[in-house]
């Protein structure tokens, strides 16, 4: 596994209770196993190993096979994310515009590279592939919140809103 | 469940209140006197238009018209660039960039007293007194919307307004008078093609489902809702706006190849479409469109999402089958193909959204009337999704055969600032880029790949002189370095070799030796990958190296990028004619490169300053802080 720093998993029974409803419900689909990692990761908030354990005990798949798919796909993590979570659109619309450097101006001011999380838990950084918005590049965005036609001089703002 | 007699019955009332949206239609028996459309797409809802209906639907309380005038939420009206935006029927009266504080205005001065806000209408549609419609202006004026008929015009979550547009007519249709053999010939005389990128020929696809395995006893249509080229969003709209054509399609999909069961698989990173699926996949339960013995027949047909999780790859047809049955996306070899054994090894067909958005049509309208747009061998029209350097970014559809001057010159609205046009990139990481000499080629499947691009899924992105070409091709090797799935040896190991070679001809250490190797390598690559990822990945690199082999050169031999893009062979440098000697440069230069240098300009009355090109981190910021235009880069 890559070293990155993360903290130590501290889930909650109750939400194991969600999981394990989860997998009831759905564990005799056929190809169950995305949507319960889909189900899970929006419990969680990221899938630790500690939580493929539950689903690979209680769907009966094995774990090296849980583990080769949440690798797979870049929308699942093994790692949490920051209370907000920047995403910059790599996007061939955004690139073309200049979001190389909004994603290399939030790297230098939050001291992160991609895919990593700030010391306090704050703030998380990723890029990503286009977003659609592409009327609006370049696009970024904090949690829900979007910001487009953005420059590199309004990102210091941007970030001093979320306090 | 409602029989085909209701659903006729809600289209009939459904009519007048949907014809009240064609500017100037006075005649129509509306409920209403005005209908308030709002875009809530994604562009538009990322820039602020829940906010916009949720104010206006208050101010319109506030002044008394709740009766008089219906607010819709429709899916994309394709103009993202003037987002959001809000158009008033039947005066057509096109707001366009407004924001919520706009609106107590716009209610008391239009809805109360009648006069529409020029000033906060798009100005194209403004004529003096007179107001224009969206249709007479340039980004719409040669447009022809057939798969995006809908999007922009209906409220996507109310099935009732898309059975107003005949929705759900071709499925009674074809179970009520085709046979499923009639319903296959129909699509091949069409000649639709897939939208997704290929361009097979959809009808074959259905009637080698049909027929290859005659006694299965499980067969799948799956809907690949995964747009993954990045810059290519008209999947995205036809399913927040349009959602039904998707459902109906499909329908009429299994009733042709025999399945009882449909999939779509679309993009988590697409939550607006997720959830108008849902909405619309609910509805259409709930009338019995989709479910058991539809229209009273022996046909049942049901549909399921699937969620996908961020790979690329996955829109490959073998690796979404893949990743629906829970498995790693990893394509499969081909044969056997998917209409022998595709999702669970059973026969399935996947055809793209797009592709799908066309199939109730061709049913109501005829084979004839769809094979009577496009080329010879392009039938129909093909979405693009506008972007980068140009002023109307948004999405288009055009009669195939439409060239790229009158897409980009006439509908898009040209390049911005004044440049110049340099190349269009289409097919996103699998297609190339098109030279300016290329410009009046007609687009069609056959003439993009004959000029070293693709059709893809539709994405156009326009560059201007600003743009580095090698830049660019090294852009889409890093997206498809990081998207390989790691499968096959050339894609995995190749496309980060040709990575790598990139890298060294951006920072000019790469010899003309490189090029060659580097040319080698994309044709070994195309020829042995394992699926479309890797056969298409070198394309940009291909296309660059054919069209702009002069800006390879230039950074392999000059060591220059003539761009000014490739920040290792930057140089910035301050034209002594042009310097007056104030000073911003300097007090602007983050690592102090900038000192005054002794001699003072023709006609200026300080000394001039001077760059120490090697203190330059080539940040640009001098160059920006310019008045007076006296700093290049080359």
């Amino acid at each position: 596994m890559a070293t990155k720093k993360t903290v130590p998993f501290n889930g909650t029974e109750e939400q194991k209770a969600k999981l394990l409803g989860v997998i009831a419900e759905l564990k005799d689909q056929q190809g169950a196993l995305m949507p319960v990692l889909q189900e899970a990761q929006k419990i969680y908030g990221y899938l630790p190993i500690e939580v493929q354990k539950i689903i690979s005990d209680e769907m009966e798949i094995p774990m090296e096979k849980i583990y080769g798919v949440v690798t797979f796909y870049a929308q699942f993590s093994l790692y949490p994310k920051g209370k907000y979570n920047i995403s910059v659109c790599l996007g061939t619309a955004c690139y073309v515009k200049g979001s190389g450097d909004i994603y290399d101006k939030l790297q230098e001011i939050l001291e992160i590279g991609g895919g990593e999380c700030t010391a306090d838990g704050k703030f998380s950084l990723e890029a990503c592939r286009c977003i659609g918005a592409c009327g609006l590049a370049p696009v970024m965005t904090v949690n829900e919140d979007v910001y487009g036609r953005l420059t590199v001089d309004q990102i210091k703002d941007i970030l001093a809103k979320y306090e | 469940m409602k029989s085909l007699q209701e659903i006729q019955a809600i289209r009939d009332e459904m009519r007048p209140e949907l014809e009240l949206r064609n500017v100037g239609s006075t005649e129509a028996k509306s409920k209403y006197e005005r209908q308030v459309l709002i875009c809530g797409g994604t562009g538009c809802t990322s820039s602020g238009s829940p906010e916009i209906e949720r104010v206006l639907r208050e101010e319109i309380e506030k002044a008394g018209l709740t009766d008089k005038i219906q607010v819709v939420k429709t899916g994309c009206f394709g103009l993202c660039a003037l987002g959001p935006i809000m158009i008033v029927y039947p005066s057509g009266a096109f707001y366009s960039r407004i924001s919520a504080e706009n609106i107590p205005q716009i209610v008391q001065e239009h809805f109360v007293n009648g006069n529409p806000v020029k000033e906060l209408l798009y100005n194209e549609t403004v004529d003096g007194d007179k107001i224009k419609g969206l249709n007479e202006t340039s980004f719409y004026k040669k447009q022809h919307r057939v798969a995006l008929r809908n999007c922009g015009a209906i409220n996507p979550e109310n099935i009732d307004e898309y059975i107003g547009k005949d929705g759900y007519q071709a499925l009674a249709k074809v179970i009520k008078e085709m046979t499923p053999e009639d319903v296959i010939q129909t699509i091949l005389d069409s000649g639709l093609r897939g939208r997704g990128g290929g361009g097979f020929p959809t009808g074959m696809k259905w009637k080698l489902a049909r027929t290859i395995v005659p006694d299965a006893d499980q067969k799948y249509v799956c809907c690949n809702a995964d747009e993954g080229d990045p810059g290519a969003f008209m999947d995205r709209s036809v399913l927040e706006g349009d959602p039904h054509v998707v459902l109906e399609a499909m329908a009429i999909a299994g009733y042709a190849i025999g399945a009882t069961q449909g999939y779509i698989y679309v993009r988590a990173e697409y939550p607006i479409a997720v959830e108008r699926l849902e909405i619309a996949i609910k509805q259409a339960r709930e009338y019995g469109v989709l479910g058991k013995n539809i229209f009273g027949s022996d046909f049942s047909f049901d549909i399921d999402l699937r969620l996908g999780a961020g790979a690329f790859v996955c829109g490959e047809e073998t690796a979404l089958m893949t990743s629906i049955e829970g498995n790693r996306g990893e394509p499969r070899p081909r044969p056997p193909f998917p209409a022998e054994k595709g999702l669970f090894q059973k026969p399935t067909i996947l055809n793209n959204v797009e592709t799908y958005a066309n199939i109730p049509q061709i049913i109501l309208k005829g084979a004839d009337w769809f094979a009577g747009m496009g080329t010879e061998k392009s039938k129909g029209t093909k979405v693009f999704a506008l972007g980068g350097k140009i002023e109307h970014t948004g999405l288009v559809e055009v009669p195939m055969g439409t060239t790229l001057r009158e897409v980009i010159e006439e509908i898009g609205g040209g390049i911005p600032n004044g440049k110049k046009f340099k190349a269009a990139q289409t097919g996103g990481p699998s297609g190339g880029c098109i030279s300016p000499e290329n410009y009046d080629v007609p687009i069609d499947y056959d003439n993009l790949i004959s000029i070293g691009s693709m059709m893809g899924s539709g994405g156009l992105i326009v560059m201007d002189e600003d743009n580095c070409m090698v830049d660019i091709a090294k852009f889409f090797l890093e997206f498809t370095v990081d998207e390989s799935c790691g499968k096959c040896t050339p894609c995995r190991i190749g496309t980060k070799r040709m990575y790598e070679m990139l890298d060294k001809i951006t920072k000019g250490q790469a010899t003309l030796e490189d090029l060659d190797k580097l040319e080698e390598l994309c044709y070994y690559i195309k020829a042995n990958s394992l699926c479309g990822l890797g056969q298409t990945a070198p394309n940009p690199v291909l296309s660059t190296l054919k069209n702009f082999r002069d800006e390879y050169i230039a950074h392999v031999v000059d060591k220059k990028c003539p761009a000014g893009v490739c920040k290792d062979l930057l140089e910035f440098k301050i034209v002594f004619e042009k310097c007056i000697g104030c000073g911003m440069c300097a007090k602007n230069c983050p690592a102090s490169a900038i000192e005054r240098g002794t001699e003072v300009a023709p006609g200026k009355k300080l000394a001039a300053f001077v760059i120490d090109s090697s203190k330059c981190v080539k940040c640009g910021a001098c160059m920006a802080n310019c008045k007076f235009k006296a700093i290049v880069k080359g």
